[in-house]
This record gives structure tokens, sequence and C-alpha cells, in this order.
């Protein structure tokens, strides 16, 4: 039973851009996947985004940022989940985030960068592949 | 009153999706903690059609609330895709302001096809909230037409929202949540034809005779809050806060009388009982259910030989021997 519930997964848009066409854009790819969104909108703190993913207990979390801040706001979303016990859920970032960023990204923790182009179902066997382990070996309090 | 269980965020936010998944540990949970529920929290449904300001009159009363040293649990219904099983939770979008308040605790739910405008997994996630202690439980529903009345039957109050402009005054009549309402608001009050919409549902709160009583489970009539008063009929500007105050002091006050009958929580009770036991015969029924034969029917009652009443009932004779 537990093995075919659908993932959980939040998207949200973190910093000061206005423009979330990207992160709705894979939020419906997600849906289509049968997987289960929180779409958060838009301008939301790091301390916002651990926070709604600790109550929504997601599986997984996705980042979209346009905003040229993806150095400082997608290390500190990491550090507050693992802060919050939720070290395991991997955290993906879309947006606009140059090559050379990514390196040091991924030091940081974050488990993929997916930028302008890639097709939405890489991303859904991205998901699906780094979430089955966490989802699979959930156990209720 | 019993003392609230000491439950971290987590942990709660890891039973809700056990409980979701029906996860057998955490049925378990929910059975030990049965006892600890309906003591501390009011549980108000917020329901109506799409676009009427649920969320944001959701995340208003919260703040309110919040205002007067209340701590508030809400969970968000919206409707799972019926090709894909995914679903879009997009409610926390007008609750952003809430987030990262210890008081305040937000669950998005799917409802994973069901009907009732809750998810299967709604009244125990209530209940859990309440163990847990919130003062204030909103249960915010899918967008609901004329069916969806499940949050009666988990709600002690339910607020059902109107916004003007969304159908004429035989709407207001139709059988449906307008006959499950507690309070009514008319929402967006600041909008074009809002009067029009007021008018319409006093009208038809005049027609129907309908005060305030307990959501369609006809309380007799001495039960009914302080005889037989009107039911309240508010107008609300959810964004700007407007008539947000009012609405709450109705909902305390209804709530409050609500929790203290008795004769009621039997009735709800027993409706519950009801729901699961559809629920399970329904699941045991089709566990149970002849493939080949459903087979067999269908290519008969497809080339016309057959009609399809006699096949359900023969298969069910399959499963209830002693059925004529």
């Amino acid at each position: 039973m537990s093995s075919t519930r659908p993932l959980r997964i939040l998207i949200a848009k973190p910093g000061l851009d206005g423009h979330d066409r990207g992160a709705k854009v894979i939020a419906r790819a997600l849906r289509d996947a049968g997987m289960e969104v929180i779409y958060t909108g838009l301008r939301q703190t790091p301390d916002m985004i651990a926070n709604a993913a600790a109550e929504e207990d997601v599986d997984a979390v996705g980042l979209s940022i346009l905003s040229g801040a993806h150095n400082t706001l997608l290390p500190r979303v990491i550090e507050l989940l693992r802060s919050n016990g939720m070290g395991d859920v991997p955290v993906f970032a879309g947006g606009i985030i140059p090559d050379e960023d990514i390196p040091a990204l991924k030091d940081a923790g974050v488990a993929a960068v997916f930028g302008p182009g890639t097709p939405l179902s890489d991303i859904t066997t991205f998901i699906q592949a780094h979430t089955r382990a966490r989802a699979e070996g959930s156990d209720p309090v | 009153m019993t003392a609230p269980v000491n439950i971290t965020r987590r942990e709660l936010a890891r039973l809700i999706t056990g409980i979701e998944n029906g996860d057998a540990a955490a049925l378990q949970k929910v059975k030990a903690l049965h006892a600890q529920a309906g003591n501390a929290g009011a549980v108000v449904g917020i329901t109506g059609a799409p676009g009427t300001g649920k969320s944001t009159l959701v995340a208003a009363l919260a703040r309110e609330a919040r205002a007067r040293q209340r701590t508030v649990a809400i969970l968000s219904i919206d409707p799972s895709s019926p090709f894909s099983g995914g679903a879009i939770l997009g409610d926390r979008i007008r609750m952003r302001e809430l987030s990262g308040d210890a008081g305040v605790f937000i669950r998005s739910m799917a409802n994973r096809g069901a009907k009732g405008g809750l998810a299967n997994a709604a009244a125990d996630v209530v209940a859990v909230l309440d163990a847990a202690g919130y003062d204030l439980i909103l249960l915010e529903t899918v967008g609901a037409g004329q069916a969806e009345v499940d949050v009666a039957r988990v709600a002690d109050t339910v607020v059902v929202v109107e916004a003007p402009g969304l159908g004429d005054d035989v709407q207001a009549i139709k059988a449906g949540i307008l006959e499950i309402a507690d309070i009514l608001v008319v929402n967006k009050a600041d909008r074009e034809g809002a009067d029009a919409t007021v008018a319409a549902l006093k009208a038809a709160l005049e027609l129907g005779e309908v005060t305030s009583g307990h959501h369609g489970l006809s309380l007799p009539a001495a039960k009914r809050i302080e005889g037989s008063r009107r039911m309240p009929l508010l107008k609300t500007i959810a964004t700007q806060g407007e008539g947000i105050a009012a609405l709450l002091d109705a909902i305390e006050q209804h709530s409050a009388l609500m929790r203290e009958d008795d004769a009621l929580r039997r009735r709800r009770a027993r409706q519950e009982i009801l729901m699961r036991f559809r629920r399970m015969l329904l699941a045991e029924a089709e566990r149970r259910l002849d493939d080949d034969a459903l087979q067999q029917w269908a290519n008969a009652c497809a080339a016309r030989a057959a009609h399809p009443d006699d096949a359900a009932r023969d298969l069910l004779r399959g499963i209830f021997p002693e059925l004529s």
C-alpha cells in the first residue's frame, strides 16, 4: 500500500523575483506524473520554505530562482531543513543558475540543478529515483 | 478537559502522512489519541464554490484567532487529478503571512478521489490536530458545489462561503451546501452585486425557514441556538480583513454550543460509524468481486443482451448468496 502512495513535493520560489511561470510548469509536470505538489507561491523566505516542508512532510523540495541569489538562498534552505531533522529530503533547483556556481551548490547539498530547457521527464525521473528510498523507509511516528 | 497530547510539529506532520496512506501504525496511534480528542478545539468547516475566497478567508480567520491568542491548525483539501492521481495543492499561497508562526500549523491534503469534498483521512487528521491541542481547527474543503456535504460530519460549525456574481437566486434555493450551513458568509462584499447576493440568500433562508442549528442534522427546535434565531448571514472582505472579527465571534458562539450538545455528539458518532462502515463494505465487496463474471456480464451488456442492473445484482449475489 505505502509503496504506491503519491510522493509529496514542495515547489517554492525563494527570494524576490516575481516570475513563477517555470515553477508552475514544473508543478504541473509533477502532478501529471502522479505526485502531490504543494505550491507555496512567490517570495518565500528560507524559513517559510523549511517550515512548509516540515508541516507538509514532503519527500523532496524544488526551488526555482531567477534572481541570482541562489548562492545564499539554497544553502540556507538546506541548513534549515537539516536542523528540522529533514536532512534526508533531496533539494533540487531550477531557474537561472550559471554553470560555474553548480559545483559549490552541490557541495552545499543541492541534489540537482535543472537549467532552462531540461526535459520535464528528466526532472520527474530524478525525483522518483531519489525519493523512493526515503518514501519506502518512511514509518509513521 | 483532557490535557493535549505532547507531540512535536515534525511528529504530527509524519503522523498525518501515515494516516493519509492508511499505515497500520498510524491508525493505531489515531485510536490511542481518540480519547484525548474532541475537547480542546473548535472544528470549523469552510466550504463554498471555487473562487469564493475560501483560502483567503481561512487565512484571515487564522490571523484574527492569533490576535486573540488562540492556536490554529489549518487543513486544506484540494482535488486529486482523476487521471494521474497527482494534485497541485496551492492553498498555502494565500496563507503566506502565517508561515513561521509557531502557533499555526498548516497542512495541505489531496482528496485522493474522495467524492464528498473532503479526503477520506480528513476526520482522523482533524481528531489528531484536536488531540494535539489546537484551539481552532479550520477545515477547508475542495471547491464545493451542491453535493459536497461531508464536512458537516466532521466540523462542529460549517461556514458556507458565497461571493457575488456566481449564480442567480435559484442556485440559492437548490438542495445542497446551503442546507449544511451554520453560518453564511458573502465574501468579496466590495464587489458589484454583493447586496443582491445577500438579498437572494436572505430570501432563500426565509423561504426555507432555515434557522441556525447544526447543519442539516435537524436539531429539535428546543436545541436550536437561542430558540429560532435566524442563521447568521455575514458580509466579509477577506483580503482587507473586514467582517472577520464578527465572523470569528459567530463561529466561537456556535461551536461552543455545539460542543456541549451530547445528543449531537451521538448523532455525529453514528454518522461517522456509518461512513466508515460503507467505505469498508465497499472495499471488502470489491475485493471479493468475481472479475471473470464481471467481464462476461460486461460483454453481454455491451451487446445489449443483458441489463447492467441484472448484472450488478448477480455479482452481488456472488458475495451475499442469500440476496433475492
